[in-house]
């Protein structure tokens, strides 16, 4: 380390924070320009909330290893209930609910719920005793476990954020070292669930995004228009892009929420495909630091929880940018560090704040302890 | 069940620890990382298929996106007489379209649009069943002739009302309404059929309209013009971000016609009430001055989008509003063709002092052909025949030389002849003959049917073109042919195969029946040195056995006719007055008289006219409002037709102006003067 720089600042993990940093600033740019040129009302509060959860994010690395598996299970049953009261007061008021409202803060439980079925799992698999990894004991609490939040997710319905948490889970137990054949016999049920589910469990606006994506032309106009003019901005960028202030498709409102889900076409009509790949080569850059912090770290709880929080990361990116590209159909899910949006930035910067954690548990023990 | 019993039943075989599960992870953590890079590197691809292989395409898109190319419609060529003065021109005003398609909550922007433009229920009755018919993406006309606050109260409220387009645009104008209106015919927008045939943009662009009857649709694409563009960045909501470039229209080219506005304008009103064609032709060039053809419509209203209602009247009516009666009504010509008959006869050697005892009537075969003057006219010659109109004297005469010669005449005076003319389609009528029954009919033609067709009956039948034609060719003995578009004519016809003496004869004659001992001396010019010439006809509709042709229902009545000349010594212009079921050629002559003297003397003849129009209850085109009110009263409809427009620039038309501009300078100081370029 160089002496220049105090340890406080040098222990920091500049090799995520820089590329962080650096997309978040870019964001805010995007936004800048899907305002119409302007700071107000998406850029600025973009770059404030950055900084606010970044303060949080920092706090969160001071939590000690006890004490966050002592709170996995209340946090995740808190959680719970309030997911339970957000749909009580959801069939009450009529309709969709998604919010709480505690008055200071709108609290959404099921964003909440994404990073924490990520710790209670981690939680369950590092005192499960590795004998019963094989067994059905390893299975069943965690499935319920996964169930449950999904369940009551998709009962909101917000099928995005169940797949997330589902997915996030899914990581977790395989990384746990759950058996292959599990997850085949899973992955195969899922095909054969898939189309019944389909027919029989999506709502009818969910049923027509994933045919217009099979099928965009269809209806240019109705349900295919999000992702074709997403595709035309992406395409007409061409390799460096309309220039800054300078796309058309955005700033004539044809990109339909710029800002949010759609803001990685309205940052490739205007940076071409040089800003799209710099976008995707720093999710990378993220991932793998988020990746190596989970490999070097000392035991089976940290290694899961950082794991999953990448995972959970990773899902975000991954969807959004296949939808924004015509390779997913159109689910609500917003670009991490870039889209405009509180909740969002808040559940990726718990994951990245639990990274930074870890990655401090890291470094304060050796790695020879077991757990 | 079944299927998960063994999945477990194995594990307990392997003894699993803390350092195996490690190395679980490390190699599945290498899996996932895997998987990421995987999904990481397919995005990269798509991202580079997308922006690359398929740039093209999507900057295409993004441009139709951006860039919204409407067309401007071109402003449609005026349509002018032989003097310069605009029968169709243009008008530059306010209105406003819907397109059904591209409404959202079409009931409550009709109520919108019904409040903003103050429509009444009739206008909004219509316009739903116009929105009704037309395909969603054709542009319906709700109101045009808006008022600027209208225009403006309704532009600040266009982002609620998605599909409603106000347009600043021309409409057409007709300034003497009805009395060109068979003749130009109409504008209106293309229906759905026309644009299947013309798959050309313009035809869907609001507010472009399409000649749709007349010359209008005739000279449709010499009048169209060519569109102009207008570039303009819309956002995806359509508004209007800023102009891109803007290339003009090219109005259409005018159309020059030979006839005489203001004639034209005299003769339609001078019809007045009743039912009927006036055709005016210069008899030297064959120019046709006036095609006059009444009652008619007001291609105004037509153009403004007529309503159902006075659609409905003029379809109701069974004067037939809609047909252009100079071209399209056929009438048994009646005595107008004497002359003709007596060419014939000369041209047959029969000896023109030769009399013929007319007692009133004459017996051929086993009927007796009476005389319209059941007492009889005694010694009856040729010019007698004609003057008196015997028709004794061509019974008897017709049958010695026989219907061929006769056809023949007929032939040669252009009745039976289509007209080389820039019409859509014309009735050409009958002359009959022998042959022709036969074929039609498979009978031997008859000395009653000679007798019949000698005084225009029977079979005969002629449009008042035919008879103007006619009429033109014995006055100046030359094969004329009739023009309609100014400058066609060069004026030299070749001799008409009559011979001078005979021609003089006829024309002496023809002259004798207003100015001798005749049977229309009523028909005299009030004029001092210009004496017309003419033949009164009367056609009859029924047997007489069913009406006297005088009184009773009006659709029993004779037909009047009446073909002319003046000046009768030196002939210059030459026509044809019919009026259906007028009662006999006293409603036809003093028609022809007015006309000719409006045509010599414009302050006598538009006096005359105005004494007659107070008797009616106004000219022809407050007459038509006043019946559409009546009409609309009657159906259950309160309202008025669709206000018309106040100023009146042009008024060089009608035929107030032409008397005006006869007026000494210092009386008439503001006539005459076209004030359509101001307009523009």
């Amino acid at each position: 380390m160089n002496s220049v720089i105090p340890a406080p600042i040098a222990r920091q993990p500049w090799a995520m924070l820089l590329p962080l940093i650096a997309l978040v600033g870019f964001g805010a740019m995007v936004l800048f320009s899907a305002a119409g040129g302007s700071w107000e009302p998406f850029a600025t509060s973009h770059l404030l909330r950055f900084l606010i959860f970044l303060v949080m994010a920092w706090v969160m690395t001071l939590f000690g290893r006890e004490f966050v598996r002592f709170a996995a299970y209340p946090l995740y049953a808190v959680l719970l209930i309030l997911l339970v009261a957000v749909e009580a007061i959801g069939f009450v008021g009529g309709g969709s609910q998604r919010w709480l409202d505690l008055g200071v803060v709108q609290l959404q439980p099921s964003e909440l719920m994404k990073p924490a079925i990520i710790l209670v799992l981690a939680r369950f698999y590092s005192g499960l005793p590795p004998s019963m990894t094989m067994s059905w004991r390893a299975l069943v609490p965690a499935g319920v476990l996964i169930a449950i939040p999904m369940g009551l997710v998709l009962l909101q319905p917000d099928l995005g954020t169940a797949l997330a948490i589902g997915f996030g889970g899914a990581t977790v137990m395989f990384l746990a070292g759950l058996p292959l054949r599990w997850f085949i016999t899973a992955g195969i049920g899922a095909l054969v669930a898939a189309p019944i589910a389909f027919f029989f469990g999506l709502h009818d606006y969910q049923q027509r995004r994933v045919t217009t994506f099979l099928d965009p032309e269809s209806d240019p106009l109705g349900a295919g228009y999000h992702i074709t003019q997403s595709k035309i901005a992406i395409g007409s960028g061409g390799l460096f892009g309309k220039g800054f202030n300078e796309g058309s498709q955005s700033h004539l409102n044809y990109l339909p929420e710029p800002h949010t889900d759609f803001v990685f076409a309205t940052m490739a009509e205007e940076w071409g495909l040089l800003g799209g790949l710099a976008v995707i080569l720093i999710y990378g850059l993220i991932m793998r630091w988020g990746l190596s912090v989970a490999r070097k770290s000392h035991d089976r709880f940290a290694r899961l929880l950082a794991s999953g929080m990448v995972a959970t990361m990773f899902f975000y990116v991954a969807i959004n940018l296949m939808m924004v590209m015509g390779l997913a159909p159109v689910v609500g899910i917003p670009l991490p560090f870039m889209s405009h949006g509180g909740s969002s930035m808040m559940t990726n910067m718990i994951c990245i704040g639990t990274l930074m954690m870890v990655n401090r548990w890291n470094s304060r023990a050796p790695r020879s302890q077991l757990s | 069940m079944f299927r998960r019993k063994p999945l477990f039943r194995k594990a307990p075989h392997v003894q699993i620890t803390s350092a195996t599960l490690d190395n679980t992870y490390d190699r599945r953590s290498f899996v996932v990382a895997g998987f990421g890079a995987s999904i990481g590197l397919l995005l990269a691809g798509r991202m580079s298929y997308l922006a690359i292989a398929e740039n093209e395409k999507y900057e295409t898109e993004a441009e139709s996106n951006r860039v919204n190319l409407s067309l401007i419609p071109p402003r449609r060529g005026w349509i002018i007489d032989r003097n310069g003065a605009p029968l169709a021109s243009n008008r530059a005003d306010f209105r406003v379209d819907v397109i059904p398609e591209r409404m959202n909550h079409p009931e409550q922007q009709m109520a919108v649009l019904q409040e903003v433009l103050n429509l009444d229920q009739a206008a909004m009755a219509d316009l739903r069943e116009q929105i009704e018919q037309t395909r969603g993406f054709r542009p319906v006309e709700v109101a045009s002739g808006l008022s600027y606050e209208q225009f403006a109260a309704l532009s600040v409220r266009l982002p609620n009302l998605p599909g409603v387009v106000p347009q600043r645009g021309y409409s057409r104008y007709y300034p003497t309404g009805p009395a060109v209106g068979h003749l130009i015919g109409y504008v209106g927008p293309a229906s759905a059929e026309e644009y299947e045939k013309d798959r050309n943009p313009l035809l869907i662009t609001p507010g472009y309209k399409i000649g749709k009857d007349g010359l209008e649709k005739q000279f449709e694409q010499r009048l169209r013009g060519v569109p102009g563009a207008r570039r303009v960045e819309v956002t995806a909501t359509g508004r209007i971000v800023r102009d891109l470039e803007t290339r003009d229209d090219i109005q259409g080219k005018p159309i020059k016609l030979t006839i005489d506005g203001p004639l034209q304008d005299y003769a339609a009103r001078r019809i007045g009430l009743e039912s009927g064609s006036v055709v005016v032709m210069d008899c030297r060039t064959g120019d046709v001055l006036c095609m006059a053809s009444m009652p008619s419509f007001d291609p105004n209203s037509f153009s403004d989008g007529i309503g159902r209602v006075e659609y409905a009247m003029l379809r109701d009516d069974e004067r037939v509003p809609l047909r252009n009666k100079v071209l399209k009504g056929l009438y048994p010509p009646g005595s107008t063709v004497k002359p003709m008959v007596s060419m014939a006869l000369l041209r047959e050697g029969v000896d023109p002092e030769e009399t013929v005892y007319c007692g009133g009537g004459l017996r051929v075969g086993n009927r007796v052909f009476h005389c319209w003057q059941r007492r009889g006219h005694g010694q009856v010659n040729m010019a007698k025949g004609i003057y008196q109109s015997c028709d004794v004297y061509f019974y008897h005469l017709a049958q010695r030389i026989g219907m061929d010669p006769i056809a023949a005449m007929a032939h040669r005076c252009g009745m039976g002849q289509e007209f080389d003319l820039p019409v859509l389609s014309q009735f050409y009528g009958t002359v009959p003959d022998p042959a022709w029954k036969l074929e039609k009919y498979g009978r031997e033609w008859q000395a009653y049917d000679t007798v019949n067709a000698t005084i225009g009956q029977g079979y005969m039948l002629a449009n008042p073109l035919q008879l103007a034609v006619m009429a033109s060719r014995l006055a100046s003995g030359r094969h004329v042919e009739p023009h309609l578009l100014f400058g066609e004519s060069k004026g030299h016809f070749p001799p008409a195969d009559f011979a001078p003496e005979h021609v003089a004869l006829v024309r002496k004659a023809m002259s004798d029946v207003i100015n001798g001992p005749g049977t229309a001396g009523r028909a005299r010019l009030p004029l001092d040195d210009v004496l017309m010439a003419g033949k009164t006809g009367t056609a009859q509709v029924v047997s007489l056995s069913r009406s006297d042709g005088r009184s009773g229902p009006w659709k029993y009545r004779d037909h009047g006719l009446f073909i002319f000349f003046a000046p009768y010594d030196n002939p210059r212009y030459a026509g044809a007055v019919v009026i259906e079921h007028g009662g006999g050629s006293s409603a036809a002559y003093p028609i022809a008289r007015d006309v000719m003297t409006f045509l010599f003397d414009p302050r006598k003849g538009v006096e005359s006219l105005h004494a007659l129009e107070k008797q009616w209850g106004g000219n022809a085109q407050e007459r038509l409002a006043a019946r559409y009110a009546a009409y609309a009263a009657q159906t259950g409809e309160t309202v008025p037709p669709a206000p018309r427009r106040d100023e009146e620039i042009f008024a060089r038309v009608d035929a107030e102006a032409r008397a005006a501009a006869m007026i000494p300078v210092a009386e008439a100081t503001d006539a005459a003067v076209n004030r359509s370029d101001l307009a523009e």
